[in-house]
C-alpha cells in the first residue's frame, strides 16, 4: 500500500508541470495581441499609440521568448506570487484568497447532499425492484441527468420566491462565522448543482446493488437464514459500493468545476464568478491561475479517488 | 460495410455484443443490398414496441430536428426584431409563448434557438466519434510507441471535468459556434478512443484478422474494413451518450456568456437580462429551460434504450 501511494504521488508532480505547460501554451495561441486588446477597453474603443503597445507588453513581459515567459511564471508560483492581473493590476493571490472558500463550501456541501441523497435512494430502488417507487426514482435520476444546472437553479429561486415569498439571502458568510446564514445561502446551490450526479449516483448504486444481490454469496447469506437487512447491508452493499466510491470521485470533479455555473445563478462570490470575469476581460493571467487552481483540484479528486479504491479493494492494492 | 454479410452477422466472436444475443431485440446495421429499407422500418417499429421510452426519445429527437431545419418556416415572428412596447408580455393568442424583455417573440427564438443545440449536439458527437474511432483503432492495431502516446494524451484529457476542460479550450479558440463545436471535439474523442481501443484489442485476436493477414490484406485494409466496423456497437453506445453531454455543456457555455455570442443559444435565452426579469416574467426561462431538458431527456432516453439494445450484457443499468 505504502509503495502504491508513493508511486501515485510521484507520478502527480510530473502530471502538474504538464499541465500547466499545456494550459500555458494552449492559452497563449489566442488569436490577437494582448496589450492591444487591453489597450483598447472593456468596449474594444479606446484608441492608443504604437508605442503605448509597445510599452505595455514590455511592462507584461510579453516582449520576451514564450519560454523565459513560462520559467518565470512557474517559478513564481513556486514562491507563492501568482503574479496580477492585467486589467486590475492588482494581486491575484489577494483576489482569489476570498474566494475559494465559498466555492470550496459549495463543492463540499452539494457533493454531501450528493451522496447522502444519492447513496440511499439507490439502495431503495434496487431493494423495491420494479415498484412504482423504483418507477418514480429512476424518472427522477433521468430528469436530474437532462436538467441543466442552471436552469434547475432558476427553478429553484423561481420556486422559493414565488410559493414561500423568501429569498436566499445576498452575499456570503463564512460556515463558522455564522453558519445559519451560510448555509441559507449554499444550500438551494448546492441542491441545484447536484441534481444531475445526484441521478448518476442513485443508478449507479441501484444497478451494482442488483448486480450484487444475484451474486453466490448473497445467496449464501440469505440460506445461512440471514435477515434481509443483514444480507443487505453488511453483504450486498458493502460489496456494491466500489464503483459507485469512483463514480462519485469523477462527480465531485464535476461538482467543483459545475460551480463556474451555479455560481452565477445564486450570485454565489466564489472562485466561477472571477473565472468568468476573467475569461470575458481576456485577463490572461487570471485565466492561468484559475485553470490552474481547478485543474489541481481535479487532479488531487483523482489521486483520492485512486487511493481510495485502493483502499478498499485489497485486489489492487497488492498488484 | 463489409460485403460478406455485415458485421452482425458474425455469431459468437463474444466480444463486442453486437452479435445476436437477443433475438427479439434487434437493431440490424445498414447493408447494401436493395429494398432493405423495410428492414430497417421493421427494426425501428420493433425497438419502439420493446423500448417505448427509448421509442418516444427517437420520436421527439425527429421533431427537434425537424423543427431545426424547417426553423425559418416555423417562426412566427422575426426573432431578432424588438417592440418596445410589448416587453414582457405573457403567452397569448399573437405570442404563444409570450415576449421576452426586448418585446421579442420567445416562441420564434426558441424555434431558432434549437439550430444550435442540435448542431452541436450532432456535429461534436459525429467529430468525436470519427477522431475516437481512428485514434482507437490505429493504437490497438499499430501499438507500440505511438499506442503510448496516444494513450498519455487520453489520460490526460480525461482527467479533467469536461465543462472545464471545453471552458479552458473555447477561452483558448475564442468564442464562436465552431469554436466550441471543435473543443468538445477534443473533450469527447479521448473518452471514444479509449472505448474503441479496448475493444480492438481483443479484436486484433480474432481469428478473421489473421485470415486476413494470412491472405496479404494490408494493414488498413485490416483497420478499417475488420477491425473497426466490429468495434461500431460500443462506438454507438458511448457515441450516443455524448449528444445529451455535449448540448448541456454548450448551454452552460452560452448561459456564461462565453459560448456562442451574439448567436441564438438557449443557453443564452436564459442568461444576463433573463435572469432580472424571471421572477416576475417566469416564463423567458420556462421556455427555453424546458425545451433545453426536453431535448437531453430525450437523447438520453434514447441512448439507454440504444445501450440495452447493442449490449445485453448491460441491460437494465
Amino acid at each position: 500500500m505504502k509503495e502504491y501511494i508513493l508511486k501515485r504521488l510521484l507520478l502527480f508532480i510530473p502530471t502538474l508541470i504538464g499541465t500547466a505547460l499545456a494550459i500555458f501554451i494552449l492559452l497563449r495561441v489566442l488569436p490577437g495581441d494582448v496589450a492591444e486588446i487591453i489597450l483598447s477597453g472593456p468596449a474594444g474603443q479606446g484608441s492608443f499609440a504604437h508605442e503605448d503597445v509597445l510599452r505595455l507588453r514590455e511592462d507584461l513581459g510579453l516582449d520576451k521568448p514564450i519560454y523565459v515567459q513560462f520559467g518565470q511564471w512557474v517559478w513564481d508560483m513556486v514562491r507563492g506570487d501568482l503574479g496580477e492581473s492585467y486589467v486590475t493590476r492588482r494581486s491575484i493571490s489577494a483576489q482569489i484568497k476570498n474566494q475559494i472558500p465559498v466555492t470550496l463550501q459549495l463543492a463540499a456541501l452539494s457533493a454531501l447532499t450528493v451522496a447522502a441523497v444519492g447513496i440511499p435512494i439507490g439502495i431503495l430502488a434496487a431493494v423495491r425492484r420494479d415498484s412504482l417507487l423504483d418507477v418514480i426514482l429512476r424518472g427522477w435520476a433521468i430528469l436530474g441527468l437532462a436538467t441543466p444546472s442552471f436552469f434547475a437553479g432558476l427553478l429553484v429561486i423561481l420556486g422559493l420566491s414565488t410559493i414561500f415569498r423568501w429569498m436566499p439571502p445576498v452575499g456570503f458568510s463564512h460556515m463558522w462565522v455564522d453558519p445559519v446564514v451560510s448555509i441559507q445561502q449554499l444550500v438551494f446551490p448546492a441542491l441545484a448543482l447536484g441534481f444531475a450526479s445526484n441521478g448518476l449516483l442513485l443508478r449507479m448504486m441501484r444497478t451494482q446493488l442488483l448486480e450484487v444481490l444475484g451474486d453466490d454469496y448473497v445467496r449464501t447469506a440469505r440460506s445461512k437464514g440471514l435477515s434481509n437487512t443483514i444480507v443487505i447491508w453488511r453483504h450486498a452493499v458493502r460489496n456494491a459500493l466500489l464503483p459507485v466510491v469512483t463514480t462519485f470521485g469523477f462527480q465531485v470533479g464535476a461538482l467543483l468545476s459545475g460551480t463556474v455555473v451555479i455560481e452565477a445563478v445564486f450570485s454565489v462570490p466564489g472562485v466561477g464568478g472571477g473565472l468568468v470575469a476573467a475569461l470575458l476581460s481576456r485577463d490572461l493571467p487570471m485565466i492561468q491561475i484559475y485553470i490552474i487552481y481547478f485543474a489541481v483540484l481535479a487532479l488531487v479528486v483523482n489521486l483520492l479517488v485512486d487511493l481510495t479504491y485502493a483502499w478498499l479493494d485489497p485486489r489492487i492494492r497488492y498488484e | 460495410m463489409s460485403s460478406s454479410g455485415g458485421p452482425n452477422t458474425r455469431k459468437g466472436d463474444g466480444v463486442t455484443g453486437i452479435v445476436k444475443q437477443d433475438s427479439q431485440v434487434e437493431l440490424s446495421l445498414p447493408q447494401t443490398r436493395k429494398g432493405n429499407w423495410r428492414q430497417w422500418l421493421r427494426s425501428i417499429a420493433r425497438f419502439m414496441r420493446y423500448k417505448p421510452l427509448g421509442g418516444a426519445g427517437l420520436f421527439l429527437m425527429v421533431l427537434f430536428f425537424l423543427v431545426a431545419i424547417a426553423a425559418p418556416l416555423i417562426a412566427s415572428h422575426d426573432p431578432t426584431a424588438t417592440y418596445a412596447r410589448d416587453r414582457l408580455l405573457p403567452p397569448s393568442g399573437e405570442h404563444w409563448l409570450g415576449t421576452d424583455f426586448l418585446g421579442r417573440d420567445l416562441f420564434s427564438r426558441i424555434v431558432l434557438g434549437s439550430r444550435i443545440s442540435i448542431y452541436i449536439g450532432l456535429a461534436s458527437m459525429l467529430g468525436a466519434a470519427v477522431v475516437g474511432a481512428v485514434l482507437g483503432v490505429t493504437s490497438a492495431y499499430i501499438g507500440g510507441k505511438y499506442d503510448l502516446t496516444i494513450q498519455r494524451f487520453v489520460d490526460a484529457l480525461t482527467a479533467f471535468p469536461s465543462l472545464l476542460l471545453a471552458l479552458a479550450l473555447v477561452a483558448a479558440f475564442g468564442a464562436s459556434i465552431n469554436n466550441v463545436m471543435v473543443a468538445l471535439v477534443i473533450v469527447f474523442s479521448p473518452r471514444v478512443t479509449r472505448v474503441v481501443r479496448s475493444t480492438s484489442l481483443s479484436i486484433k485476436q480474432m481469428p478473421y484478422v489473421e485470415a486476413a493477414t494470412a491472405i496479404g490484406a494490408t494493414d488498413i485494409r485490416i483497420m478499417f474494413r475488420h477491425v473497426m466496423p466490429n468495434t461500431f456497437a460500443p462506438l454507438i453506445i458511448i457515441a450516443s451518450g455524448l449528444i445529451g453531454s455535449a448540448i448541456l455543456i454548450e448551454a452552460s457555455l452560452s448561459f456564461l456568456g462565453i459560448g456562442t455570442p451574439g448567436a441564438l443559444s438557449w443557453g443564452g435565452l436564459l442568461s444576463g437580462q433573463a435572469m432580472r426579469f424571471f421572477t416576475t416574467s417566469p416564463w423567458i426561462v420556462l421556455f427555453p429551460g424546458f425545451s433545453l431538458t426536453l431535448l437531453v431527456f430525450a437523447v438520453n432516453v434514447f441512448g439507454d434504450a440504444l445501450r440495452d439494445v447493442l449490449d445485453p450484457r448491460l441491460r437494465g443499468r
